[in-house]
C-alpha cells in the first residue's frame, strides 16, 4: 500500500510552515490595502524581495550579505528560544540574554582592548548567567520563567545602557565605532566577504551560526543528555521518578539556552555592523523575533535555519517599503501575524491526520465493498 | 510628597486594573500572557478616542466615552487570544507572545499611517491628548486627583463582588480549577472560559488607558507599556489570585513605580546619588525578588494553562 505523504511529521510541519507564511503575507497585504489601495501590491512585493530591489547584481550580493549578518544572531536566538522548549520553558528571556551579550561584548571590545574570542566567550558567559538566573528561580523558586525573563530583560536593557555609556562616542548616544577603536575584536573574515561584493561585515559569524544550529540538533537528537532533557519537557515527574536530576536539567537548559543568546549578540556586534544606542528604551527585537524563527521552523534547529533567514528577510524588505505610504514595522507585524498563526500549527496537523485517517478508512471501506462484490459474484458463478 | 502620592495611586490603578484582568482570565483557566498587548491596544483605543472626541464635550462624556472605546477595543482584541487558545487549543504561552508582540507593531503601524495621511511628514508614532486629558483630572491642592483612581476603585469592588459573591464567578472558578468537574454539573466550560477572557480585555484595555495617561500627555506607541502588562501579571501571582491581595500588592509596586518618577523631589534620595536608571530598574527587580520569594507557596488556579478537552478524561 501507497504510504500516504499526508501522515509525515516532517511533511506536515512544512506544509503548517508555508501555510503561516503565507496566511501572515495575506494579512499584512489586507493592511497595507485599509492603509493605502494604491501601492499595497507593490509593498508586500518589496518586502518579500528585500535585496532584490536593486537593479545591479552587485548591490544586490551586498545586501544579500547584510541580510546574511542579520541572520546569523536571529538564528542564534532562535535556537535559544527552541532548547528552551524542548525542555518545556518558554525562554522570552533570551532577549535579555543577547542584550547582555551586546553589552559585554562590547564593553570588552571598546573598554577593555580585548580580542574578539574573549569578547565572545564573555558574552557567552553573560547570558548563560541570565539564563541560570531565571532557571535557579524556575527550579527552586516555582517563578515561572516567563515572568522573570521579562523583568530580567529590563533590568538588563538598563544595566546596558548604563555600561555602554561608558565607551560611547562623545557627541552620540552610539557606542564608538569597533573597527577604529579596536581592529582585533572584529570577527575574521575568512575570505567570506569577498563573496559578496566585499561586504566587510560577512565574516566567521555566518559559518559559525549554521554549525551551532547542526550542534544543537546533535546534542537534541543524538546524545543521552540531550534526551534527558526532553524527557524532562514532557514531564517533569516521570522524569525524576526516573533518576534524572530535573531541577539541574531546567538550569543547564536555560543557561545553554542563554549561552546562545548571548554568542548570537557577540556575532552581530563584532562585525560592527551595528552600534549600540545608549539611550535605548525597548528591549532589542532580535530575541523576540527569534520565538517567530523557531517557531516557524518547526522547532526543528535545520528548519529554523531557513526559517531565521525568512523572518530576517522580510524584516530587512520592510526597511524598502515606500516611506511615503507605509512603515518599516510592517514587517514587524507581518512576523507577529505569523508567530500568532504558528499557534493553530498543532489544529492544522490535527486535521491533516483526520483527513489522511479518512481517507485511508475510504480507501478500505472500498477495498473490502470490492471484495465483497468479488466474492459475491464469485458465488455466483459457483451456483451456476 | 503630594505628588509621590499621586503617581503611586495612579501607577497602582493600573496595576490593580491589569492584574484583576490576568485574575479572571486564570481563574477561568486561560493564562493570559498578552495583557502587555491588549494594554497597548486598549491605550491606542482611548488615545485615538481623546484625540477625535471634540474638546468640548462635558468631562463626564469625555471620561465614559473614552473608557468605553478602551475597554471595547481590549475585548475585541482579546478574542484573538480566546479563539486560538480556546477553541483551537492553542498553546498559551506562545499565542499570548503574539499578541504582546502584535500589539506593539499593529499600534505603531496604526498610528503612523494616522499621522502620515494627516501630515506627509508625519513619520512619527506619537498620540498626543494634552487637550482632553484635563477632562480625567481634579485638582486638590498640589494633588492632582485622577478619576481613573476612582474607576478603579469600583471595579475592584465589583471584582471582589462578582468573583465570589455570585454565581457566575464561583462558576469561573470551578472552571479553572477542575473544567471536567465543572462540566459534569451542566457548566459550559468554553463558555466560562470566553467569559473570563473577556473579562480580562475590558480590564485590561482599561488599564492600557489609564497608563498612559499617567503623567504625560501623549505617547509613543513604539514603546509599548513597558512590560507594565508583566509586572501585573508579578502582581497577580504576589497577590495570589485574591481582588483584596492584588490591591495591596499593586500599590507596593507603584509605589517603586513612582519612586523612578518623582524621586528628585526628595532631597534625601537625591543626595544618595543613585543613578537614574537604578530608580527605572527597581519595579522590576522588587518584583523578582518578591516573586521569588512567594512563588514557593503559589495557589494557582489548578487547571490553568491546559486546554479543556471535551472528550479528554
Amino acid at each position: 500500500m501507497k504510504k500516504n505523504i499526508f501522515k509525515s511529521d516532517g511533511f506536515q510541519s512544512l506544509l503548517a510552515s508555508l501555510l503561516c507564511i503565507v496566511l501572515g503575507l495575506f494579512l499584512g497585504y489586507l493592511v497595507l490595502l485599509v492603509i493605502n489601495p494604491a501601492g499595497a501590491g507593490e509593498a508586500i512585493l518589496t518586502v518579500i524581495k528585500n535585496f532584490m530591489t536593486y537593479n545591479r547584481p552587485a548591490s544586490q550580493l551586498k545586501y544579500f550579505g547584510n541580510t546574511l549578518v542579520k541572520t546569523a544572531p536571529l538564528l542564534m536566538c532562535a535556537l535559544a528560544i527552541l532548547f528552551a522548549y524542548k525542555v518545556g520553558l518558554f525562554n522570552i528571556g533570551a532577549a535579555g540574554q543577547y542584550c547582555a551579550g551586546v553589552a559585554l561584548s562590547l564593553y570588552a571590545a571598546l573598554g577593555l582592548g580585548w580580542s574578539w574570542l574573549p569578547c565572545m566567550l564573555l558574552a557567552i558567559c553573560g547570558g548563560a548567567i541570565l539564563g541560570g538566573i531565571s532557571g535557579l528561580l524556575k527550579s527552586y523558586c516555582n517563578v515561572n520563567e516567563v515572568i522573570s525573563g521579562i523583568m530580567l530583560n529590563w533590568i538588563v536593557l538598563y544595566l546596558t545602557n548604563m555600561l555602554l555609556t561608558t565607551v560611547k562616542e562623545d557627541a552620540s548616544p552610539y557606542t564608538k565605532v569597533l573597527a577604529h577603536i579596536n581592529e582585533s575584536a572584529v570577527l575574521p573574515s575568512l575570505g567570506l566577504g569577498a563573496l559578496f561584493n566585499n561586504n566587510q561585515y560577512v565574516g566567521l559569524a555566518v559559518p559559525l551560526a549554521v554549525l551551532m544550529a547542526i550542534l544543537v540538533w546533535v546534542v537534541l537528537e543524538k546524545t543521552k543528555f540531550g534526551y534527558e532533557l526532553k524527557a524532562t519537557g514532557y514531564n517533569k515527574n516521570a522524569a525524576k521518578y526516573c533518576g534524572m536530576a530535573e531541577k539541574r536539567n531546567v538550569i543547564l537548559s536555560l543557561m545553554i539556552s542563554g549561552a546562545l543568546a548571548g554568542m548570537g549578540a557577540a556575532m552581530l556586534y563584532l562585525t560592527g555592523y551595528e552600534q549600540w544606542q545608549c539611550s535605548t528604551s525597548s528591549v532589542p527585537a532580535m530575541g523576540f523575533n527569534g520565538i517567530a524563527a523557531a517557531f516557524l521552523g518547526g522547532l526543528n534547529p535545520i528548519g529554523t535555519v531557513l526559517a531565521s533567514f525568512f523572518i530576517q528577510h522580510i524584516t530587512a524588505g520592510g526597511a524598502y517599503v515606500d516611506k511615503s505610504m507605509y512603515c518599516a514595522q510592517i514587517s514587524d507585524l507581518i512576523s507577529a501575524l505569523i508567530i500568532y498563526l504558528c499557534g493553530f500549527v498543532l489544529f492544522m496537523k490535527h486535521t491533516m491526520n483526520s483527513y489522511a485517517a479518512k481517507r485511508e478508512e475510504k480507501a478500505a471501506l472500498k477495498a473490502r465493498a470490492a471484495e465483497a462484490q468479488a466474492g459475491a459474484e464469485a458465488e455466483k458463478g459457483g451456483d451456476q | 510628597m503630594a505628588l509621590l502620592l499621586q503617581y503611586t495611586l495612579i501607577f497602582a490603578s493600573v496595576l490593580i486594573l491589569v492584574a484583576l484582568g490576568g485574575c479572571f482570565a486564570e481563574h477561568s483557566g486561560v493564562i493570559n500572557l498578552g495583557l502587555e498587548g491588549i494594554m497597548i491596544m486598549g491605550a491606542l483605543g482611548g488615545a485615538l478616542a481623546m484625540r477625535y472626541i471634540s474638546p468640548n464635550v462635558p468631562a463626564i462624556v469625555m471620561i465614559l466615552g473614552v473608557l468605553a472605546i478602551s475597554a471595547l477595543v481590549g475585548m475585541v482584541y482579546s478574542c484573538l487570544l480566546a479563539v486560538a487558545c480556546i477553541n483551537f487549543k492553542a498553546d498559551q504561552t506562545l499565542v499570548g507572545t503574539a499578541l504582546n508582540l502584535l500589539g506593539t507593531a499593529g499600534a505603531t503601524v496604526i498610528v503612523k499611517a494616522i499621522n502620515t495621511a494627516a501630515n506627509p511628514d508625519d513619520v512619527s508614532s506619537i498620540v498626543q491628548y494634552a487637550g482632553a486629558k484635563k477632562a480625567f483630572t481634579v485638582s486638590l491642592g498640589s494633588f492632582e486627583f485622577s478619576w481613573f483612581m476612582l474607576v478603579t476603585a469600583l471595579l475592584l469592588a465589583a471584582a471582589y463582588v462578582l468573583l465570589y459573591k455570585t454565581r457566575f464567578g464561583l462558576r469561573l472558578m470551578a472552571c479553572g480549577e477542575h473544567p471536567q468537574a465543572a462540566d459534569s454539573v451542566g457548566i459550559n466550560v468554553y463558555r466560562m472560559r470566553w467569559a473570563g477572557v473577556l473579562i480580562s480585555g475590558f480590564l485590561g484595555g482599561i488599564g492600557g488607558i489609564v497608563f498612559i495617561t499617567a503623567g504625560v500627555s501623549e505617547w509613543r506607541f513604539e514603546y509599548g507599556v513597558a512590560g507594565f502588562g508583566f509586572l501585573s501579571l508579578a502582581v497577580m501571582i504576589f497577590g495570589q489570585w485574591k481582588p483584596q491581595r492584588i490591591a495591596l500588592a499593586a500599590l507596593l509596586f507603584g509605589l517603586f513605580r513612582a519612586l523612578s518618577n518623582v524621586y528628585m523631589g526628595f532631597s534625601f534620595l537625591m543626595a544618595m546619588n543613585i543613578p537614574s536608571p537604578v530608580y527605572n530598574m527597581m519595579p522590576y527587580i522588587i518584583s523578582l525578588i518578591v516573586l521569588a520569594f512567594t512563588s514557593k507557596r503559589s495557589r494557582a488556579p489548578k487547571a490553568e494553562g491546559i486546554p479543556y478537552d471535551k472528550g479528554q478524561r
